[in-house]
């Protein structure tokens, strides 16, 4: 079979992909923003392989997140914020592990996480800025001496120096760069070159990418070479930063894709009552992730008439007059 | 004749009216996407709404339920990235203004969204920080919505997210922040500023049908009500618009 033969030693299923990629303890960078492109198939799939003690570095993430905390998968948290927008201000299982110490945790903001991810993407130990001066980001550690010296965490969590540059007393935060092990992507498209095109806002997603020893990405399409080469102005990533592709449609459910569907309020509504109770939300996870054998058999259970509810007019992206109370 | 309106519609129109044409203004979730997008729509046409996520200028047919949502994508004159989002409200050449929400807030306009109670072990876990804290140290001003209770207007905050006047007087510029503070609070009983000197927090406008007295009791410091107003209510003009403009699905406007 020539169709796809550039791309033939990355293509998988999500199975294997998580199995070559994803161990117990690995450090994960989840694509997406809080309601937005999370990877949840993959997500899915890792909580169904029991994979444990993952060390999750995110900026603001809300669903895939949250399941994976609820799940037991996570061991340690570097984040700016847990939340899925009105529907969840703040992310239910997050919020459990943290009141009741059951995650390690330490607090970045947004654009310090996404500072960390540029300078594992380019490759410099430490980046500067001036974010946080006065806060209590800096003021307090969240991880203990004794997890400080574990591998891909760093030996503080940030330093202040004198700008080198002045004379006058002019203080500047330098954050420790961050490698995780595997950046999780879902994406609209991938072309058959390997080519990366992501469609909306890209959120820090390319310095993810670019910060970590391998890339996983699901996407919405495989597209011919001759698209996807038509327009490169367009295109996200080049083919050599990713390791394994997956093409898994409605892959971000219940959170939108730009272009392809909304995300499901209905869905993150229920989630957000559910994961309260942890007897219900465990059988959230028997319904929804364990019980679920294929792709397929999760889209039959969304059913048809939500998934045409949540179509994207292609237009303007996302899907109008939807009921998103 | 008095117009009926809700708490959250009151909210959105104070904040509105401090809006610019020409100011950049940086959005969140809930009443801040009302109050920007009411604020473009009604008193500053040439003001651009634009989202931390890198949506810039959106054209918001629908009000966007989180800071991610494609309704920020949709329209925009720009979609990027976080970091080149952060270059914007940084920019020493743009007046950007920030709407923030929090769980507390100190006399000096600082901010906690992160936790109440111990920082590791908390009663109450919030979000976090998410850009609140990068917006809070670098755009131009910040105006924060609240409601006004006795337990979120405290004097001591549990943990300082996002740096309002830090300390009062000049301890901002000390720390090395360039510019910005706190510009406004916004809560469902009035608008607060910031002293221009000791940059403490006072009483700006009451709402029709609240009591200076109902603001201080549920202050949990020392207010200075010698400069309060009351405020002025929202027009149907600027009801309309918001109703049937802004957020035609009354996702927000209803509260």
């Amino acid at each position: 079979m020539a169709k796809n033969a550039e791309i033939s030693d990355k293509l998988m299923t999500l199975e294997a992909a998580v199995k070559k990629f994803i161990k117990n303890g690995s450090q994960i960078s989840l694509g997406g923003f809080t309601i937005v492109r999370n990877p949840m198939a993959l997500t899915y799939e890792i909580i169904r392989q029991g994979i444990k003690d993952l060390h999750i570095v995110c900026h603001s993430h809300g669903q895939a997140l949250d399941v994976l905390i609820g799940a037991g998968c996570v061991k340690r948290l570097e984040i700016a914020y847990g939340g899925s927008g009105r529907y969840a201000p703040t992310c239910i299982r997050f919020k459990k592990a943290i009141q009741q110490g059951q995650i390690e945790f330490e607090d970045y903001s947004n654009y310090q996480m996404s500072l960390r991810f540029l300078a594992g993407a380019l490759n410099i130990p430490f980046i500067p800025t001036k974010s946080g001066l006065g806060s209590d980001l800096l003021n307090y550690e969240g991880f203990s001496k004794e997890v400080r010296k574990e591998r891909k965490v760093a030996s503080k969590k940030f330093d202040m120096i004198q700008n080198p540059f002045t004379e006058e007393k002019d203080d500047v935060v330098l954050l420790p760069a961050l490698n995780p092990d595997v950046t999780i992507l879902h994406v609209q498209y991938v072309g058959e070159d390997g080519t990366i095109r992501i469609k909306g806002l890209t959120f820090a997603d390319i310095e993810q990418a670019k910060s970590a020893d391998y890339v996983i990405v699901t996407c919405e399409e495989i597209v011919p070479r001759s698209f996807i080469r038509l327009d490169p102005d367009q295109n996200s990533l080049p083919p050599f930063f990713v390791d394994a592709i997956v093409k898994v449609p409605y892959g971000a459910h219940p959170t939108g894709c730009y272009g392809f569907y909304d995300y499901d309020p209905k869905h993150l509504n229920m989630y957000r009552v559910i994961a309260e109770d942890d007897e219900k939300f465990k059988k959230y996870l028997d319904e929804w992730v364990y019980d679920i054998k294929t792709h397929e058999d999760y889209l039959n259970k969304v059913g048809a008439e939500m998934l045409m509810k949540l179509k994207a007019n292609p237009i303007l992206g996302y899907a109008v007059g939807l009921d998103r109370r | 004749m008095s117009l009926n309106y809700s708490d959250n519609e009151m909210m959105a129109i104070s904040a509105g009216r401090f809006i610019k044409d020409g100011d950049i203004v940086f959005a969140g979730t809930g009443v801040s996407m009302l109050a920007a997008t009411a604020a473009k729509r009604i008193y500053a046409p040439k003001a651009v709404v634009f989202f931390e996520t890198g949506g810039i200028d959106p054209s918001l047919d629908e009000i966007p339920m989180a800071v991610s949502d494609l309704r920020v994508m949709s329209g925009t004159c720009l979609n990027s990235g976080l970091i080149e989002a952060f270059s914007i409200v940084g920019h020493r050449k743009l007046h950007t203004i920030a709407f923030l929400g929090a769980a507390q807030i100190d006399k000096y306009g600082n901010l906690n969204t992160t936790s109440i109670g111990n920082y590791f072990r908390p009663k109450t876990r919030f979000s976090g920080s998410g850009g609140a804290c990068d917006v809070a140290s670098f755009a131009s001003g910040v105006i924060t919505f609240m409601q006004h209770e006795k337990r979120r207007f405290v004097e001591k905050l549990d943990y300082l997210t996002s740096v309002g006047w830090y300390k009062g007087g000049d301890s901002r510029r000390k720390l090395g922040l360039v510019r910005g503070g706190a510009l406004a609070v916004v809560t469902n009983l009035g608008v607060m500023g910031f002293d221009e000197k000791t940059k403490e927090m006072y009483l700006d406008q009451y709402y029709p049908g609240v009591s200076i007295k109902t603001i201080q009791e549920n202050t949990g410091f020392d207010i200075d009500v010698s400069r309060a107003k009351e405020a002025i209510p929202p027009t149907e003009e600027e009801l309309m618009i918001l109703r049937n403009e802004v957020d035609p699905q009354r996702l927000i406007c209803k509260a």
